[in-house]
């Protein structure tokens, strides 16, 4: 009978530390103008300065480039630039925060790191539906921390490669209409 | 990867076919028809035993099927109850093509029509029929009197500890002596421990056996054939007037083959080895960057510094050979795939040729052996096809009647050179020259030198030609043969001597983790070209650029116009779009050519391959990337990819500038 009262006890402890682990989560924020981002703590695999990227052929304009981080090709996106606000110009004081995102590691330029929150499940609200530009398709949801709003991203939505690739269409077709107008004109 | 264990041993299994085959194959080739090597005999038998063992275990029942007429074959064989000779040997050499075929269907990698392996296996089995009648009455125990080698054998056998390791089981070894005749067995249990000492991985048990047979020693010795390595043994003819036999006999012979056998290996994922290689790659490059910073400073203050980084150099490239060196295989594995080849195209052909192979340990990466079968099965019946002439040809030219072709592999400059020589006719310019014609593919006025008219087989459209009409030009896939070396960021020429025979000679890169490329700049960024596909670099002058409308810029170099890609708006790289630069001269598979136009040639050098794709997506016009000395990225081209590209931009200008590029020689690399 004892063996039989044991097993309940302990398994309410154990479902009430999970529980406290799926309800605050850690978010690494960071800073683009006066903008917070937060990504998952648990997809953050490094934080290193901005070096020099290799620019990439007919990359959309987001893609800044790849760099070699030990080895591995890293392609680097302004995030910045993803969200249609220009350019970052870079400079040694800018972050790249490397990511995972499914199988792949991404890096994202960002202005500076902020800080690192614990946030709760039921602390996050829906980002508000836009009817112009889907920002908020890229956003896991809205946060306010002492007052200050927080946007997490969902960055398999944001960096997703069918995207890069149209990009890559884009720029290869962009370039080619000129072309094929130039030779309308002349016929 | 999400692997289960039955995954594992499937692929290990397919893995040991592979090397058996190889093996057995190599063993029957240098079988000598009049004198059959026993121990060769031997060899085969296990290899197609072993194989037998695995498809069972796995279920591939065709395989086994198969694999069991042919073992009771070779068994036969080397019973001698069965003699092999020429037209025989060449049945067993097509049973182990079928075999070969069988494993690869089992792997479902190319399936094979049911039943094709029957006209063989029927051929085996009439052969053994044939001549192997009175066999069984010798197999049986029963007919003592007809053995003369028969008698009574004092058998010491102890397993040790890898005996049951390799899961093999004495009993079924002494249930296997019984079947021979009447065995009286001792087991010896003194080195049993108590029950709390005992493991179960330990063998602790030997035995003794007094074995009264019809069957003679070699046929005893048989029965241990499997464990041979794993046991201590002695087999001594056993005279019942001398109680005491002297042992060790049979030891002796077993430690001598084992001796003579290869090295000891081990059996790695190739994954791990790739990790291993990447992992040095890196180590290489960040030493190079950490030599190129302390170039700057001063030496007298850092000397202990300047020794350690110098040492670290040294270390650093020994542990790149010898990471490399674990990939590295002997060409062995593709050449003992030819003589078959040479065998069969002969016969079919009624010509007589000879094989000789030079160089055959000469060690290779493992990816470029996988590349190197198809190029050379094709040089190798080009030759056998187009070279060799029939004997009464060669006679008529006072030449030996078996022509010979020499395949030969050797390191040079850092590269593989494998070399393709017969003796035959040599090529023929002019009829190649009118072929090329006739296919319109050169102009008939044209001045080519002798060169250039033998690099004209190389051409798609001239293979074609001569395979459809079945002329005998050289030339049957020698496109392909381009290609694939070219894939593999190798070179091939031809050099031909008119009736004394020609030569195929394949240069290939030793590994292809590593590129040999010329390093560039465009655009403000640097790429690496691949060497294999760059025929030159100029410096235009002004009058060899023309306009052409939806083409951009045009270069006429020695009669022929050559479309001009600018690097920098062919990748969009929004830079002025005004370059003064370079135009470095490639070629595309196919002889299709085209000239990029670059800013700077850095210079020659040995990259590092990396993918894009891992992270990133693919890129038209990108093969891969690398790192250079000062660790950023720089792009390798595609040369072919690049061609392809229709995204020219006409409003970019290229103004060659004699004034700011004098053509001298030292804005080439040398």
């Amino acid at each position: 009978m004892a063996l039989e009262a044991n097993p309940p006890h302990s398994e309410d402890g154990a479902s009430r530390q999970e529980q406290g682990s799926t309800q605050a989560r850690q978010y690494v924020t960071f800073t683009i103008n006066s903008e917070e981002y937060g990504v998952d703590i648990m997809d953050v695999r490094e934080i290193k300065g901005w070096t020099h990227a290799t620019r990439l052929p007919n990359a959309p304009s987001y893609v800044r480039g790849v760099i070699n981080l030990r080895g591995l090709m890293l392609p680097i996106f302004d995030l910045r630039s993803r969200f249609g606000q220009g350019e970052t110009d870079a400079s040694k004081t800018h972050v790249i925060v490397i990511v995972a995102v499914g199988s792949r590691t991404i890096g994202i330029l960002v202005d500076a790191v902020s800080d690192i929150l614990s946030i709760t499940q039921d602390q996050i609200r829906p980002a508000p539906e836009f009817e112009q530009g889907h920002e908020a398709a890229y956003l896991h949801g809205l946060v306010s921390v002492s007052e200050r709003m927080v946007a997490l991203l969902a960055l398999d939505r944001l960096f997703d490669l069918a995207g890069v690739r149209e990009g890559i269409l884009d720029a290869a077709v962009a370039e080619a209409v000129p072309q094929a107008a130039a030779q309308q004109a002349i016929a | 990867m999400t692997d289960t264990p039955f995954d594992q041993f499937r692929r290990t299994f397919f893995e040991e076919c592979a090397d058996l085959l190889t093996m057995a194959e190599g063993e029957l080739r240098g079988l000598d028809l009049n004198a059959p090597n026993s121990e060769s005999l031997h060899a085969i038998f296990r290899a197609v035993h072993s194989i037998k063992g695995g498809a069972g275990a796995f279920g591939f029942d065709r395989l086994v099927a198969f694999a069991h007429g042919f073992e009771s074959t070779l068994d036969a064989l080397r019973d001698h109850r069965l003699r092999l000779d020429r037209d025989h040997h060449d049945l067993i050499m097509r049973a182990f093509d079928v075999l070969a075929d069988l494993v690869q269907d089992a792997h479902g990698e190319s399936p094979m029509q049911g039943g094709s392996e029957q006209d063989i296996a029927d051929a085996l089995t009439r052969w053994r029929g044939d001549t192997a009648s009175p066999a069984p009455l010798s197999a049986s125990p029963a007919a003592h009197e007809k053995n003369s080698g028969g008698g009574c054998y004092l058998i010491r056998f102890t397993p040790n500890t890898q005996m049951l390791a390799k899961a093999n089981e004495p009993l079924l070894i002494l249930r296997e002596l019984k079947r021979l005749g009447q065995a009286t067995i001792t087991v010896d249990l003194s080195r049993l421990p108590g029950l709390c000492e005992m493991s179960s991985q330990e063998s602790y048990l030997s035995w003794t056996i007094e074995l009264h047979t019809a069957h003679d020693l070699d046929r005893v010795r048989e029965t241990f054939e499997f464990v041979l390595d794993d046991c201590e043994l002695s087999i001594t003819e056993h005279d019942t007037r001398k109680t005491e036999a002297p042992a060790a006999e049979g030891t002796e012979a077993p430690r001598g083959q084992t001796s003579a056998a290869s090295p000891t290996s081990m059996r790695v994922d190739i994954d791990k080895v790739d990790r291993l290689v990447n992992m040095v790659g890196e180590i290489v490059i960040t030493q190079a960057m950490l030599s190129q910073q302390i170039a700057h400073m001063q030496i007298d203050k850092h000397q202990e510094l300047m020794t350690g980084i110098e040492q670290m150099a040294w270390h650093t490239r020994e542990l790149q050979e010898s990471v490399m060196a674990i990939r590295a295989q002997p060409v062995r594995s593709v050449f003992q795939r030819m003589p078959r080849l040479v065998r069969e195209l002969s016969f079919a052909l009624g010509k007589e040729v000879r094989l000789v192979t030079e160089g055959e340990n000469t060690e290779v990466d493992k990816t470029v052996i996988e590349q190197l079968s198809d190029p050379l099965t094709h040089l190798i019946r080009n030759s056998v096809d187009h070279g060799i002439e029939t004997p009464d040809q060669r006679e008529v030219a006072e030449k030996p009647r078996i022509g010979t072709i020499t395949l030969s592999a050797a390191h040079r400059h850092g590269r593989i050179v494998i070399a393709v020589d017969d003796d035959g006719a040599g090529l023929n310019l002019e009829r190649i020259r009118a072929r090329a014609i006739e296919r319109g593919l050169i102009d008939a006025q044209a001045d080519l030198d002798q060169e250039a008219i033998l690099n004209l087989i190389f051409l798609p459209g001239f293979s074609t030609a001569a395979a459809v009409t079945n002329i005998s030009g050289r030339g049957v896939g020698m496109d392909v043969v381009k290609r694939n070396v070219q894939a593999m960021g190798g070179r091939v020429t031809v050099e031909s001597r008119p009736g004394q025979g020609a030569r195929f000679t394949l240069s290939l890169p030793l590994t292809l983790a590593v590129l040999d490329g010329m390093l560039v700049r465009a655009g403000g960024e640097r790429y690496v070209i691949p060497l294999a596909g760059i025929i030159e670099s100029i410096c235009p002058a002004p009058g060899m650029v023309a306009k052409l409308v939806g083409c951009g810029d045009v270069l006429h170099i020695r009669g022929e116009y050559v479309r001009l890609i600018p690097l920098h708006t062919a990748f969009n790289l929004h830079d002025d779009a005004q370059t003064n630069g370079l135009v470095v001269l490639v070629e595309a598979e196919g002889g299709r050519r085209a000239g990029f136009i670059v800013d700077e040639i850095i210079g020659q050098q040995q990259v590092v391959i990396k993918s894009m794709e891992t992270n990133y997506t693919h890129i038209p016009g990108i093969s891969a990337a690398t790192i250079l000395g000062d660790g950023r990225v720089a792009l390798i081209l595609d040369i072919s990819g690049l061609m392809d590209m229709r995204m020219m931009n006409p409003s970019s200008s290229f103004a060659p500038d004699t004034t700011a590029y004098p053509l001298s020689s030292d804005c080439l690399p040398s």
